[in-house]
């Protein structure tokens, strides 16, 4: 197999990668390239030109003060490995064990799994989940995107042509209850169906506010708003408020229904992973406590 | 800013030593090590990053070559299953295969090699369940992976045996 043809650009700096973006008509950002070489070998990417942004170190960073800030080309396992983020935003850790595999998350970067915009993967669904930030730079300045109006549809986000994911933030939990889970074929596959939430809850176990992101189910990672709304106010580890949850999440959504699984499938998978992140959340919020 | 176009050198240092070939900026670097260096141990199979056969170690991580532009990871450190051993002989990872029955055909062990050496060089003790968790991402359709893991556990107990008789 052989990708299309295409030039190879290799800035020295965000402003550059920028400007080269908009030199570029059909030109991509390259930075891990773990989920766009593949398009490209089966030809179903073909851009003209790549703008390699791989080796920008002053997007590579890490800063957990506060809020988690995350440069766009922090390698998956660099940030799989930090303990910071391990220890106070531990959801993002447990999604990033099922994003691919050793050998893929050494190269893929964090900013180029939320750009890429696929909707089966993981880490666009656990920004919804954690109400994560998103720093674009482009042509006509910067701008902040919240992870709830950044995803458009199938590999499209707000991102315009020639703008650059540079940093994603994400606020500091502070003691909310968090569960991930996803149904797949084998272990770092995209998921057929998977779900992230996020909850915070009084000193009595009742639910204030709830996050539910769902991610494989659509054309694009969606917040589960009806399982949300159906959360406030229950208490957390409730079964029955658990199930009744996974059933309304995709209530309301356009599910897909592809050659891998039928919706139907799918709306009863997502019926499952968000009735078990859920209890999952409370057993460890118990253990902990 | 470097703009490449056409044909172009590439650099990387393999198995220890430098090593130049030409490349389209297209030229992934299972195809470059391949046909560009000559260099066949590396094996393509899925060519999408899903089988693990060509993975390598790129400045000592683990990486799927046929997931990389030869000009992405120019003046890298590239390692192939070549230079695991002197030539005639076997490397302890390579012997504990053999060992175990961890191949028949072989196609997918210089991949499996790669993630092995690169497993132990981050975890020179792991459990079953760490070693299948980190092998997932290769494949193999004809030993199946009892022999594989095996070998793995092995590599782990003979290195941790004989840095206690050190």
């Amino acid at each position: 197999m052989k990708p299309p043809t295409f030039d190879y650009v290799r800035p020295a700096s965000v402003a550059e990668a920028i400007d080269a973006l908009a030199a570029h008509p059909d030109s991509k950002v390259l930075a891990g390239g773990q989920s766009l070489i593949p398009m490209m070998n089966m030809r179903l990417a073909r851009p003209t030109a790549l703008v390699d942004i791989g080796r920008l170190d002053e997007l590579a960073g890490i800063e957990a003060n506060g809020s988690l800030r995350v440069g766009a080309t922090a390698r998956q396992s660099t940030v799989l490995e930090n303990e910071q983020v391990g220890r106070r935003w531990p959801l993002i850790t447990a999604a990033l064990v099922h994003v691919g595999h050793p050998a893929t998350r050494a190269r893929g970067t964090f900013g180029g799994s939320i750009a890429h915009g696929e909707p089966a993967s993981e880490l666009p669904a656990v920004m919804l989940a954690c109400d994560a930030r998103f720093l674009l730079r482009g042509g006509s300045g910067e701008r902040e995107v919240a992870a709830d109006d950044f995803f458009v549809g199938h590999y499209t986000t707000v991102l315009a042509d020639d703008e650059l994911l540079v940093q994603v933030e994400v606020p500091d939990p502070a003691g909310s209850a968090w569960g991930f889970g996803e149904i797949v074929r084998r272990h770092g596959d995209y998921a057929l169906a998977g779900a992230a939430v996020r909850l915070a809850v009084d000193g009595d176990g009742t639910v204030e506010e709830a996050r539910v992101a769902l991610f494989g189910v659509s054309g694009r990672p969606i917040r589960a708003t009806a399982a949300e709304e159906h959360l406030l106010g229950t208490r957390l580890g409730d079964e029955r408020a658990a199930a009744e949850a996974g059933r309304a999440a995709l209530s309301g959504t356009e599910v897909t229904d592809d050659s891998f699984v039928s919706a139907t499938y799918r709306h009863d998978a997502a019926a499952a992973v968000v009735e078990r992140a859920l209890l999952e959340a409370a057993l460890r919020r118990r253990g902990t406590n | 800013m470097e703009t490449k176009q056409g044909t172009v050198a590439v650099t990387l240092t393999v198995n220890g030593e430098k090593r130049v070939g030409v490349a389209e900026p297209r030229m992934l670097l299972s195809d470059f090590l391949r046909h560009g260096l000559g260099m066949t141990g590396t094996h393509v199979g899925c060519e999408q990053g899903v089988c693990g056969a060509c993975t390598v170690l790129i400045d000592g991580q683990p990486g799927r070559s046929c997931l990389a532009f030869a000009v992405q990871v120019e003046g890298a450190t590239v390692d192939t299953v070549e230079g695991m051993a002197e030539p005639g002989e076997l490397s302890d990872v390579q012997q504990a295969f053999r060992a175990e029955h961890g191949l028949q055909c072989g196609f997918c062990t210089p991949g499996f090699l790669a993630s092995t050496q690169a497993l132990l060089e981050q975890n020179p003790d792991p459990t079953d369940d760490e070693i299948r968790e980190y092998l997932s991402g290769n494949v193999c359709r004809c030993t199946g992976y009892q022999g594989i893991i095996a070998a793995v556990r092995r590599v782990a107990t003979e290195r941790k045996a004989a840095s206690h008789d050190a």
